[in-house]
């Protein structure tokens, strides 16, 4: 007995952790009823040795799967070890954990076994289950199972903190190569169905008509595409994570480097590097995105179809854009400080306070934290000495390059030279 | 310039800022009494605690500073830092001696040295959420020793009370000597001898102490930890920046990683 639960649970974690997603934030369950638990902090409980968060007790309800997707360990060609939960090992487990703040709260996930139905339904009842028998108030991400039927997905929402469906290619064409029986419309289908009516239940709770309006998947949904396992730019990748972020009003897309983990000739053999570098580009991206202001198509176009490699997305941006600098500190609106290289959003917030005080000077600048050696290029302050010749873009780029040493150098990059 | 040494404790440091304004003094060093050292030539004072001086000068501060900064400066405070007890009383002086919204100032010393302190200790607050790991006791009480670098316990009481409102847990600190119970209603405030039963000393509880389940979960979780790792991106230098050596002796995920 002791021994068949940690052999599921090893077997079904590990199936899990290709979904990177361990965010526990954006949630607002109170614990009112004096039951255990809430979902409004978001707290890393600990962090795996690949440096990652755990937030979330994420597992598989079962790896048995029907269908045969080359990206996933869990295809159903693939020898490995299957495994399935009992609905009670899952609340247990959850329960144990909770109790003993090892997790903030169940992501649960699970491999398609008979037909999508079956499948989600066995999925509500366990979320049902931690809510009303347990009364279970913290953190639950909950699968939209694709082709499941509306009432389920209706269901699932009243009890999840967040839904999520996975793209798995960035582009529709990548995803038919590697998974012929997917497509992104059977994703959009769900995603859209969620959203409306997240945003029904919202409406209904602003007329003020119906006093106490159920909770409908608060913390919203979010999707994640695998990279580098099929060929597409990275202007395709983020083009369509806009796009997705505006059809849906996602919460997060996230970018999962591909881990060869089949022979299949489709894709990188394995062994070869997991692209790390360049997922985490992607990632900056997709903040500068959502945090600083900016436009997908500033940072991606037809004339820079890649993000750099050697410099940050927001470095690159403003060397192809020097036009627009340096900027004046003191003066430059919020929105164009936010643009500096080497400025963080809680460094520019501070300036605009800060300077309604008196002209900011350097050593100002440095003590309120921002990244002096490298925003220097782009601002000027009260104490800035006046330079005859401005350096242009290729100077500019190592002169700041030099100052500063990548933490990914050592990194192979075999992935990139693949394509 | 005098030197003021006090006890280390909220209402010293508040007395202190009193002193001040009331001998119109120019210039003082605040030393706690712990770290204090005479020097020859040195006009020092004691401070003594006075309540009704404390409760003035903290109902000024109020007045002149939002909700959230006052929270700052008392969360500065439990950094138990000799420099940050000397930034909070210029800090003071600061917020008193100029008109109202000077706290939003970033580019005056004080107000960012306590905005920076108030970030660690709110950092350490933070990890002692994340890091504390109950063991169920055979008496079904939840248990966890803790050793913060900041006296973060009052900072933590009522999210734990929230979040587990239907067990008891204790949450020790073992170089403080005192700790925080919940008995299901309240949080109480725990002595040495509440916890004399336990080797405090010691992290992990003795199975003789512990309830029948508690093996099995505590096997689990680190089961679950190393399951959930994928070893082909491993980067340690990144776990290490997120979960700090000196926290390991207290996560179970970690024992015997040392």
């Amino acid at each position: 007995m002791y021994d068949r639960i940690r052999e599921k649970l090893t077997i079904l974690a590990d199936a899990a952790k290709y979904d990177v997603s361990c965010s526990s934030s954006g949630g607002n369950r109170k614990n009112d009823n004096k039951g255990i638990g809430d979902s409004s902090n978001g707290i890393c409980h600990t962090y795996t040795e690949d440096g990652r968060c755990v937030s979330l007790l994420k597992i598989l309800l079962t790896n048995h799967c029907i269908y045969d997707c080359a990206f996933c360990v869990s295809r159903k060609s693939n020898d490995v070890k299957r495994a399935a939960f009992t609905v009670d090992e899952v609340v247990e487990l959850t329960m144990s954990f909770y109790r003993r703040n090892y997790i903030e709260g169940l992501f649960l996930s699970s491999g398609i076994f008979k037909n999508a139905d079956f499948t989600m339904e066995r999925l509500v009842r366990i979320v049902k289950r931690l809510r009303i028998e347990e009364r279970f108030n913290g953190y639950i991400h909950l699968k939209t199972i694709p082709g499941a039927s509306q009432e389920l997905l209706t269901e699932a929402g009243l009890y999840a903190d967040r839904m999520s469906i996975n793209l798995e290619m960035p582009t529709e064409a990548g995803l038919k190569l590697l998974a012929p029986e997917k497509s992104h419309e059977e994703v959009k289908k769900p995603l859209g169905f969620i959203q409306s009516t997240i945003t029904q239940f919202k409406d209904e709770k602003k007329t003020g008509l119906i006093k106490s309006v159920p909770k409908f998947v608060p913390a919203g949904q979010s999707t994640q595409m695998v990279i580098g396992a099929t060929p597409e730019t990275d202007m395709e990748i983020m083009y369509s994570a806009a796009q997705y972020y505006k059809d849906f009003s996602l919460k997060r897309v996230y970018y999962s480097g591909y881990i060869p983990i089949s022979h299949d000739t489709r894709m990188p053999v394995i062994g070869s590097q997991p692209p790390l570098l360049r997922e985490n580009r992607l990632y900056q991206t997709d903040w500068l995105m959502r945090f600083y202001g900016f436009e997908v198509q500033e940072l991606l176009n037809l004339k820079n179809p890649h993000l750099d490699t050697d410099m940050d997305p927001k470095l690159g941006w403003a060397l192809r854009n020097l036009d627009q600098f340096p900027i004046d500190i003191n003066t430059a609106d919020y929105r164009m400080i936010l643009r500096v290289p080497g400025i963080g959003v809680s460094s520019a917030r501070k300036i605009v306070e800060a300077r309604k005080f008196g002209r900011l000077r350097s050593d100002q600048l440095k003590k309120i934290g921002i990244a002096y050696n490298r925003a220097k290029h782009f601002i000027r302050c009260a104490d800035s000495p006046y330079f005859i010749n401005e350096p242009d873009a290729p100077h500019l780029k190592n002169l700041i390059l030099a100052e500063s040493s990548s933490k990914y150098l050592k990194v192979p990059q075999s992935q990139l030279s693949l394509f | 310039m005098t030197t003021y040494i006090f006890d280390g404790s909220f209402e010293g440091l508040l007395t202190a800022i009193f002193e001040f304004y009331d001998r119109k003094e120019t210039a003082v060093q605040l030393v706690w009494d712990k770290l204090y050292q005479p020097a020859i030539l040195q006009e020092s004072l004691e401070s003594v605690n006075d309540e009704a001086k404390a409760k003035r000068v903290w109902a000024g501060l109020k007045k002149k500073l939002s909700p959230q900064w006052q929270q700052m400066f008392y969360k500065s405070y439990l950094s138990e830092d000799p420099q940050t007890f000397q930034d909070l009383l210029d800090f003071a002086r600061y917020i008193f001696d100029n008109p109202a919204g000077a706290e939003n100032n970033f580019g005056n010393p004080y107000v960012m040295a306590i905005s920076k302190m108030d970030r660690k200790v709110n950092r350490e607050k933070h990890r002692m959420k994340a890091f504390i790991r109950f063991q169920q006791t055979a008496d079904g009480i939840y248990y966890c020793p803790v050793e913060p670098d900041f006296n973060v316990l009052p900072l933590i009481a009522s999210f734990f009370k929230n979040r587990y409102a239907d067990q008891q847990w204790i949450i020790y600190d073992i170089k403080r000597k005192y700790g925080l119970f919940y008995n299901l209603h309240t949080v109480e405030e725990i002595t040495y001898e509440f916890v004399s039963a336990i080797d405090t000393k010691k992290i992990v509880l003795p199975a003789e102490l512990v309830d029948a389940k508690e093996e099995l979960a505590s096997v689990l979780w680190k089961d679950y930890f190393n399951s959930t790792n994928i070893p082909a991106r491993k980067n340690m230098k990144l776990h290490i920046q997120h979960v700090p050596k000196r926290y390991w002796k207290y996560l179970n995920e970690k024992e015997g990683k040392n």
